[in-house]
């Protein structure tokens, strides 16, 4: 009997929160429904879909709130996600009205395929290598240091997966330290993966994008590889051609490369390009 | 505190848990009355092909989730057949929507609610069934009336460990219905999205939101199967 009363008694909590959390929903939705209704009597509203590169969101989400202030008949929908997935999706047809891509291959093979025109894509943001070591332990000073012998581990994501990984591992060819660090260094899944490595101390030193490393307020940048010791890091964006609101996906395509925006960018670590 | 009055905050944190309930509550019906039904049916029949077709339902257990989502957006892509006739009735994809979700979930869940619930069935004597059957029982009221309340405690099992599956689904989901903040972003995408671009406060809200509630549920396992 006891069980049973528990049973039921969990299944009431759920529901209870489950309705809670609609009712909020529901009238916050209405409540912005009216707003934009209220503020764009003359123009149609557009829900513009934009594919993003993940590492794109913080940055995403400041220029969508001026975006949609400057242009309240406008509602900005992003898609974050890892740039081959998106692009995935955008190739079996996803309603997708912009992509914005943190791999230039990716971003290559819908344009090839004729699902992005040529003349509406550009390259719009670049990134830096940065060299990252633990906050407490800052014993290494650039990346000539890697070599010496009292540093044990490096870590650099996965040269065949990660674009971040591979790029590093040119750069430190290039620097002709590949040879002596090579034993050295703990491959990762990802970016993310070698900054928490840094972050716990597990390794001495690791290899990101600058603006992952500026993200995490337990590393620090000790130095940038030379942009010419590997291959460019480029973020395209483009408008995808069978977009139904292709107009409205132009002018925020336009916004994107205006100095407001690039400001933005800038200020989470970008380069423009 | 002050973050947690914040209503703007509220929503962001709030629409993701909302969501998933929703997706894993819809789902989880779906899975519970189709499982339910095709474990009785192949539990208690023999037909050419069985083996095939189960080991088929069984995939999606053994396969990484990405994949699944990856055939899903082929299945019900622009390019294929379904994906043409079903924007043809909604007038739109159904890629990007919760409906994606749901039926991620439903595929990835699907396999433990059947694999319960044929173990269920089988696990009732037949000599019972047989005894209503010979009282003059037609097969539904056996069904309903027989078997599920015998096979009961593996059912209910069943279903709360493939609703825990489906709220917790992120891979198919994240390549189906995609990661929009406020329409299809689920608890699991949320907190990917959230580590990945270095929010942790919120990815730890999230990560004990979801141990809470899948910790209510397996702990209903738990007490039920005592």
């Amino acid at each position: 009997m006891q069980k049973r009363f528990m049973f039921v008694s969990i299944l009431l909590f759920l529901l209870l929160i489950t309705v809670a959390c609609s009712n909020n929903q529901n009238t916050d939705q209405s409540s912005d429904k009216r707003e934009t209704q209220k503020a764009s009597e003359t123009k149609e509203n557009v829900e513009l879909t934009i594919s993003a590169a993940a590492s794109l969101k913080d940055a995403m989400d400041v220029i969508q709130k001026t975006y949609q202030e400057e242009h309240p008949e406008v509602r900005l929908k992003f898609n974050f996600g890892a740039s081959g997935s998106l692009q995935q999706q955008i190739s079996q047809g996803a309603p997708v009205d912009l992509f914005f891509s943190a791999a230039e291959e990716k971003f290559e093979l819908l344009v090839e395929k004729g699902t992005i025109a040529k003349e509406d894509g550009l390259d719009l943001l670049g990134n830096e290598l940065v060299l990252v070591v633990p906050k407490e332990d800052q014993s290494i000073k650039g990346f000539e240091n890697l070599v010496k012998e009292e540093i044990s581990k490096i870590s650099i994501g996965t040269p065949e997966t990660v674009p971040a990984g591979k790029y590093a591992k040119e750069s430190l060819e290039k620097m002709d330290v590949w040879k002596e660090v090579a034993s050295k260094v703990v491959y990762a899944k990802d970016v993310r993966q070698v900054l928490s490595y840094v972050e716990t101390g597990n390794v001495d030193a690791g290899i990101v994008y600058k603006t992952d490393a500026l993200v995490s307020d337990k590393v620090e940048i000790v130095a940038s590889a030379d942009p010419a010791t590997h291959t460019p890091i480029i973020y395209p964006i483009g408008v995808i051609k069978d977009s139904k609101q292709y107009d409205a996906a132009k002018e925020f395509y336009q916004y994107l490369q205006s100095d407001d925006a690039l400001k933005v960018f800038e200020k989470y670590g970008f380069t423009a390009k | 505190m002050d973050l947690l009055l914040n209503s703007n905050f509220m929503q962001d944190f709030l629409s993701p848990i909302w969501l998933s309930m929703k997706i894993a509550s819809i789902s989880g019906v779906i899975v519970i009355l189709i499982g339910t039904l095709i474990g009785r049916i192949f539990a208690r029949r023999t037909f050419k092909g069985k083996a095939v077709l189960e080991t088929i339902l069984m995939l999606p257990m053994v396969l990484p989730p990405t994949v699944v989502g990856f055939f899903l957006i082929v299945i019900f892509g622009k390019n294929s057949i379904v994906g043409q006739a079903i924007e043809w009735i909604f007038k739109q994809p159904i890629i990007f929507t919760w409906w994606a979700a749901v039926i991620a979930s439903i595929v990835v869940a699907f396999p433990l609610m059947y694999q319960s619930a044929k173990s269920g069935f089988q696990g009732v004597s037949l000599d019972i069934e047989e005894a209503a059957r010979i009282d003059g029982a037609n097969e539904w009221r056996i069904f309903l009336f027989i078997s599920i309340p015998l096979a009961s405690k593996v059912l209910i099992s069943g279903s709360i460990l493939s609703f825990a599956r489906a709220l917790g689904e992120f891979g198919a989901t994240l390549m189906f219905a995609g990661n929009i903040p406020g329409e299809t972003q689920t608890i699991p995408t949320a907190i990917y999205l959230a580590i990945d671009s270095g929010n942790m406060t919120m990815a730890w809200m999230w990560v004990i939101s979801i141990i809470i509630l899948s910790f209510i549920m397996l702990l209903i396992v738990r007490i039920k199967q005592e």
